[in-house]
């Protein structure tokens, strides 16, 4: 917990603190956030979201920060944790609380699921769920932007438990030595599903200690502030629009939560849990706001719509049908079908 | 034209042809490939198109992915196919799923070519024939030509298709020589060839066995068989119409593969022909094939492995008799 300490002191007061409208926007949508996983969950003790779902919970400020930081035409490559990083590019809940609930109205007509949200359309490019793979793809979508000629951005976010694996090493020794304009961001939550991260590894910070294998500086920032990770990812991103090449950024957080379902996390030293909910990102940026001059009556409405956008798409994805049964056999190749004979 | 002057010639007209057509892999680029299946891309190219990558098959594969789904038309070689268990992960669950799980958002038009099969004498881990491997993957479809003519037409098909295709050269045909006409040559998917006609026995082969089934079709005839030869060209989409239409006119299916014999393309040829036209059927599927072993390096030992002439001779004289 030190050394986390000095980060909230050095990350964060480094860089100015972002405009007061942008902060607005990232407290808007942590606690959106905040509020549409809390729902999952409750839906999932229900059994009303199937399967499994991994929550977000106390990792917010990372998505929002670098949500905020994006432009639109930059790309998004997340992983089955991925729920918060969708809902950041702004893709309507409504279809996301769909796809939780394996209905006709989700994002991907119920064929993804909770780990495989996409969406195109909001350059959301998917969440991966074979840990490290998606930072080969991201790379091929960041070499893409640069040899098309556009500015757009990568940003690939992953688990510590992802630094050791293959996939891991070959993208980014292949982002460092092709100069892609890509910027990987490790969610540092300490655990992987229900081992302490730093119980296999070898450097204490499973992503910074190792940027320097890649050319790259380690860059560490408070996960949990999301001032800080809004200016990380400011800096990152536009280093990487400027041509200048890929960053690696490791943010540390924390789940409140247990990996998956209705894990409990109970692995977790009790002292341990507490510290790190004590340091909630949410009502720790709500509380710098008001201190910065932000009414209450403001935070108030924004917690408020955000009560009313989560009934309400939670509602919606209630009355949507189950997918229709056709769905099983379309979109395997491009002609839309199934077939592989003729 | 020989058959590996005809890959660069397949891929210097698509990258002629669509500025969106790149071409990554080791060893492609300055070095034209080890089998130099790629020589004068680069020098064509330049840099920026044609680009050596690192010994890093699952970087090669998700960056062609990352690729398709953004705008390009990647081509990515795997030196050898046997390397695909390096990046399997990346082919069979990232690329053949992502159309099918994000509901048909995303499109991934990428070929991904690799040298295959054994014919060369480099041992079991530089010689397997894992078509099959790729055939078994919903959401990839799976090429491999017989001839220089056909690497042609069916590697510029496979740039051109908006799915991913995993195209198998078979390694020992790259000095093979064949016509190639002048001009664009782009051939369809899923289309065999009858590259002999015959009303004994229908032989049905790919790749490298082609040629082989041709010499024992060869063979056969001077005995007074007459057989048909179907060069099946892909196995996915696969030409059952095609198969079926001259097993109906023969009566007997024998299958050459070079893949191991469980679970080879054959035996899911033979169940569709059993199930859907036993009734055309006169005397038992055969299929020829290696056996159930890893590829052994010695010549004498892995030409005994392979379908040899012999055997294809052996294999149509037991479905006859
Ligand atoms: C290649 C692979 N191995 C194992 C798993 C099973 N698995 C799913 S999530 C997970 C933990 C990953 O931990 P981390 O990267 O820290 O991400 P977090 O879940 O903490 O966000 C594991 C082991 C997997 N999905 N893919
Ligand atoms: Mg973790």
């Amino acid at each position: 917990m030190k050394e986390l300490a000095d980060l909230a002191t050095s990350a964060s007061h480094e860089a100015a603190p972002p405009p007061r409208d942008v902060r607005l926007r990232i407290y808007a949508r942590m606690v959106e956030m905040r509020d549409f996983e809390k729902r999952a969950h409750d839906l999932f003790l229900q059994g009303l979201v199937k399967g499994t779902s991994h929550l977000g919970l106390g990792q917010e400020a990372i998505a929002a920060g670098f949500g905020a930081a994006m432009a639109p035409g930059d790309y998004t490559f997340a992983t089955y944790r991925g729920h918060n990083h969708t809902l950041a590019r702004g893709v309507a809940m409504a279809a996301v609380m769909a796809e939780l609930m394996g209905r006709a109205g989700g994002l991907m007509a119920g064929k993804g699921g909770s780990m495989h949200l996409t969406t195109v359309g909001k350059r959301m490019m998917g969440s991966y769920a074979i840990v490290g793979a998606h930072l080969t793809i991201a790379n091929g979508a960041a070499w893409s932007a640069k040899l098309r000629g556009t500015k757009d951005v990568v940003v690939c976010f992953f688990g510590d438990g992802a630094t050791n694996i293959g996939a891991f090493h070959e993208a980014l020794n292949l982002a460092a030595v092709w100069s892609l304009p890509v910027v990987f961001c490790c969610e540092n939550n300490r655990y992987m599903e229900y081992t302490p991260i730093s119980h296999v590894t070898a450097v204490e910070h499973p992503a910074a200690d190792r940027a320097a294998a890649y050319g790259l500086s380690p860059v560490l920032v408070d996960g949990n502030d999301a001032d800080a990770t809004y200016a990380v990812a400011v800096a990152a991103i536009a280093r990487a629009r400027a041509g200048e090449g890929p960053s690696l950024v490791e943010a540390e957080t924390y789940r409140h939560g247990g990996h998956s379902r209705a894990d409990p996390g109970k692995y977790r030293p009790e002292e341990e849990l507490q510290a790190w909910l004590s340091r909630d990102p949410i009502p720790r940026y709500r509380q710098r706001l008001v201190e910065s001059g932000v009414d209450a009556s403001t935070l108030e409405e924004i917690e408020l719509s955000s009560a009313r956008a989560v009934d309400e798409a939670t509602q919606e994805a209630m009355a949507s049908p189950p997918p229709d049964l056709f769905v099983v056999e379309r979109d395997v190749w491009a002609d839309g079908g199934s077939s592989w004979r003729r | 034209m020989t058959y590996r002057d005809a890959v660069a010639h397949a891929i210097a007209q698509e990258m002629a042809r669509d500025p969106s057509v790149v071409f990554i892999g080791e060893d492609v680029g300055a070095a034209g490939g080890v089998f130099k299946a790629t020589v004068g891309l680069l020098d064509r190219f330049g840099p920026t198109r044609v680009v050596d990558t690192p010994i890093s098959e699952q970087a090669i594969i998700g960056a062609a992915m990352g690729a398709a789904m953004t705008g390009l038309r990647p081509i990515a070689e795997i030196m050898f196919s046997d390397f695909f268990a390096v990046c399997w992960d990346i082919v069979a669950n990232e690329i053949a799923k992502a159309r099918y799980m994000t509901n048909g958002q995303l499109a991934l038009p990428l070929v991904i070519r690799s040298a295959n099969g054994g014919g060369a004498r480099f041992g079991a881990q530089h010689s397997q024939s894992v078509e099959n491997w790729a055939m078994a993957i919903p959401g990839l479809k799976v090429v491999a030509p017989s001839t220089a003519r056909d690497v042609a037409g069916l590697l510029a098909a496979a740039v051109r298709d908006p799915d991913p295709v995993l195209f198998f050269e078979q390694k020992s045909l790259y000095p093979s020589r064949g016509e190639v006409p002048d001009g664009e040559v782009v051939d369809e998917l899923g289309r065999a060839a009858v590259v002999r006609r015959g009303s004994d026995a229908t032989v049905v082969a790919l790749a490298a066995m082609v040629p082989r089934a041709l010499e024992a079709a060869s063979l056969l005839c001077a005995d007074g068989v007459e057989v048909t030869v179907v060069d099946l060209r892909s196995l996915v989409p696969l030409d059952v119409t095609t198969v079926a239409a001259s097993v109906a006119e023969t009566g007997h299916l024998v299958t050459v593969e070079e893949n191991p014999r469980l679970c080879g393309w054959g035996a899911e040829l033979a169940s569709i022909i059993a199930e859907e036209h036993l009734f055309d059927l006169d005397g038992p599927i055969v299929r020829v094939t290696t056996p159930h072993v890893p590829l052994p390096a010695a010549d004498a030992l892995e030409d005994a492995a392979m379908p040899s002439v012999e055997r294809i001779v052996e294999g149509v004289r037991r479905s006859l008799a």
